[in-house]
């Protein structure tokens, strides 16, 4: 229904008593020019309001960049107020601040505020041991603790030179393909929240338990398991393990379907992500975002297919690979991710071989303890590794893996000592949050959550 | 990653293009490594990411090291990363410690690599390295008032003494 002239403006709600006594009900104004959606709709709007709603960009301009125009269209006389997000919220992922400069609802600026959780995990690991590092790093992403485990022990496992068994590799990417389901579970069950579908997070959740069971049948531990070891794993899988995680598996798919089922097709989804918070693949590559953000732009990399490491060269699985890199993208390619995990988890347990699960060298790995009462090196060496630890001989490495949410890189510094002289870690998510900015520019908030919960940031991980 | 005499032949070109650049190459445990003089890492980066044959132009990581009591005490290390040919190469910044109360600096390379503006400000606010240029050089995850370098070698590990409700009161706290 078209409205007087004074509305088309852009003003929805009567500026003046007289125009809100005339009618207490006024109607949607005919779609404005730009992104103002909510216009759209033939909406009942009740009362006045003293908000005044900004209507952005000119017809035919590039939504996803409405940039310069703008702020022109909105006029010189509005003014930024800047506002804080946290730390503490129910929609952030962690203790993650952000100052944020809005104008009405448009977000004109944003500046993340971390070191909330800081504990120095990376100054503490220069006092321990590298076993003693282990658990340390383990904490630090804390939903993907797997990969953490694995950057690290495949560093100092560089460092020395030494080599794992096959079935090890296996076991560590049954392990690390687990971890990343539930990662990508835990992302889904949260991110669905944040946009309004609370039942997600349950059945997310629901999945996630099986996970954790899984990984305390092989461990011991739900979370946290230090279960990889330098020179392969802790000890061998149970019986009854790789009967369990067959059936994981083959329920699995069915579940993702009913995830899909609940959100892909969804109209509030859809209108929620659809074309939200996209980067240009260059800016993307600029800002060192890997992974799924990485992904959902249309550039296919990842380190298990570039530079494969443990066993992912023997496995079989593809890269889905999104197109524009907006909101649905991401969701998409993660929850595909989902499906090529329980493939190579599949795989990994057709062709898990007989053999040792740890390495044999017994300078770097305990020997067997039936061996303690008989053998007085086994003893010796026994004593030697558990009081001072081994040595690494001087030397620096970088090794990187893919993680949940990219690039997960360990620089570990040896000075031939038993301890490390620095741990440092390119966590995925510390460089990936440098692109909230662009992705939330010149957007409305409620977009900014849902960017936020896209991007997946794990503070553990940022915050070391 | 390129190997030995690759790495030796890039070293000779980047040499050769800017003289005194690099001041040392290793190649350990199959990674590269080029050391090089913390004046002229810029022109060594771009030299990295713009020539044909190099492009090295994704910076993996941006991060620092404290070799005490080596020296050049202060290493600022860029994992370069050629996604095209999937080698990885080593740059390292050798910063010497200037003594007393001055910071060691370098050139911010936030320009050439977006990606290094969190890297930096990390690498400032643990090492109290400088940055030139950094648009917004400040502390990321210590507090912004904190005064010391809490990564460096020589800043125990146990820095700050413990506050029990025992002592809470003698124990003077970081801002004191």
């Amino acid at each position: 229904m078209k409205t007087p002239e004074a509305q088309a403006e852009g003003k929805v709600f009567g500026a003046g008593a007289e125009e809100a006594a005339g009618s207490g009900v006024r109607h949607g104004t005919a779609p404005a020019p730009g992104r103002d959606r909510v216009a759209h709709t033939e909406a009942t709007v009740i009362g006045t309001s003293p908000i005044e709603r900004t209507t952005v960009a000119e017809p035919g301009s590039d939504p996803a960049a409405p940039g310069r125009e703008a702020e022109e269209a909105a006029g010189s006389g509005s003014e930024l107020m800047t506002i804080n997000l946290g730390p503490h919220h129910p929609a952030t992922h962690g203790v993650l601040r952000l100052l944020v400069s809005l104008e009405g609802e448009i977000v004109r600026d944003l500046k993340p505020i971390v070191g909330y959780v800081h504990t120095g995990i990376e100054k503490s690991c220069e006092d321990k041991s590298y076993w003693k590092v282990i658990p340390f790093v383990e904490r630090m992403d804390y939903v993907s603790y797997y990969f953490q485990m694995e950057a690290f022990c495949g560093a100092v496992e560089r460092l020395i030179g030494l080599e794992i068994p096959e079935r090890a590799k296996y076991l560590r990417v049954i392990h690390l393909e687990l971890n990343r389901i539930h990662s990508h579970l835990v992302w889904l069950g949260t991110s669905a929240l944040d946009v309004g579908a609370m039942s997600m997070f349950f059945y997310c959740f629901r999945e996630r338990d099986r996970v954790l069971d899984l990984f305390e049948m092989s461990s011991g531990q739900r979370m946290h398991t230090r279960y990889f070891q330098i020179g392969g794993v802790f000890e061998d899988i149970p019986v009854g393990f790789a009967e369990k995680v067959r059936a994981f598996c083959a329920e699995m798919p069915s579940r993702i379907d009913q995830y899909e089922a609940l959100l892909t097709r969804n109209e509030i989804f859809l209108r929620r992500t659809k074309g939200i918070g996209v980067v240009p693949r260059e800016r993307l590559l600029d800002l060192g975002v890997t992974g799924p953000l990485l992904r959902a732009a249309g550039e296919p990399w990842d380190l298990r297919k570039a530079e494969p490491y443990l066993s992912y060269a023997d496995h079989e699985f593809r890269i889905p690979v999104g197109t524009i890199g907006d909101g649905w993208d991401r969701y998409r390619v993660r929850v595909q991710e989902m499906r090529e995990s329980v493939r190579i988890i599949e795989q990994a347990l057709e062709g898990l071989p007989e053999g040792p699960w740890i390495a044999d060298d017994r300078k770097y790995v305990l020997p067997p303890r039936n061996e303690l009462s008989t053998s007085m090196e086994s003893l010796i060496h026994h004593f030697k590794l558990v009081t001072e630890g081994f040595r690494v001989a001087p030397g620096e490495v970088y090794n990187a893996i893919e993680g949940p949410r990219g690039e997960l890189g360990c620089f570990v510094v040896a000075d031939g000592s038993a301890k490390p002289a620095r741990v440092h870690f390119r966590d995925s998510s510390f460089v990936n949050l440098q692109v909230l900015r662009d992705m939330c520019m010149d957007e409305y908030v409620a977009d900014l959550i849902q960017n936020l919960a896209m991007l997946d940031p794990i503070l553990g991980g940022i915050d070391r | 990653m390129p190997d030995a005499p690759g790495l030796e032949l890039i070293a000779g070109e980047l040499n050769d293009a800017h003289p005194g650049s690099v001041l040392e190459t290793y190649h350990d445990r199959g990674q590269a490594c080029l050391i090089v003089d913390p004046g002229q890492v810029l022109a060594v980066l771009g030299w990295l990411r713009d020539t044909s044959g190099q492009e090295y132009w994704f910076l993996a990581s941006l991060h620092a090291a404290d070799y005490l009591p080596a020296e050049p005490r202060f290493g600022v290390h860029y994992e370069l990363l050629n996604m095209a040919r999937v080698e990885r190469l080593r740059v390292r910044a050798a910063l010497d410690d200037p003594g007393g109360d001055d910071l060691p600096e370098l050139d911010s390379c936030v320009d050439m690599f977006p990606t290094a503006e969190f890297q930096e400000r990390e690498a400032y606010d643990f090492f109290g390295i400088v940055f030139r240029g950094h648009p917004d050089l400040r502390r990321i995850l210590m507090p912004e008032e904190y005064v010391g370098w809490p990564q460096r070698r020589d800043f125990p590990v146990g820095g700050e003494p413990v506050i029990f409700t025992h002592n809470e009161r003698e124990v003077p706290r970081w801002y004191e």
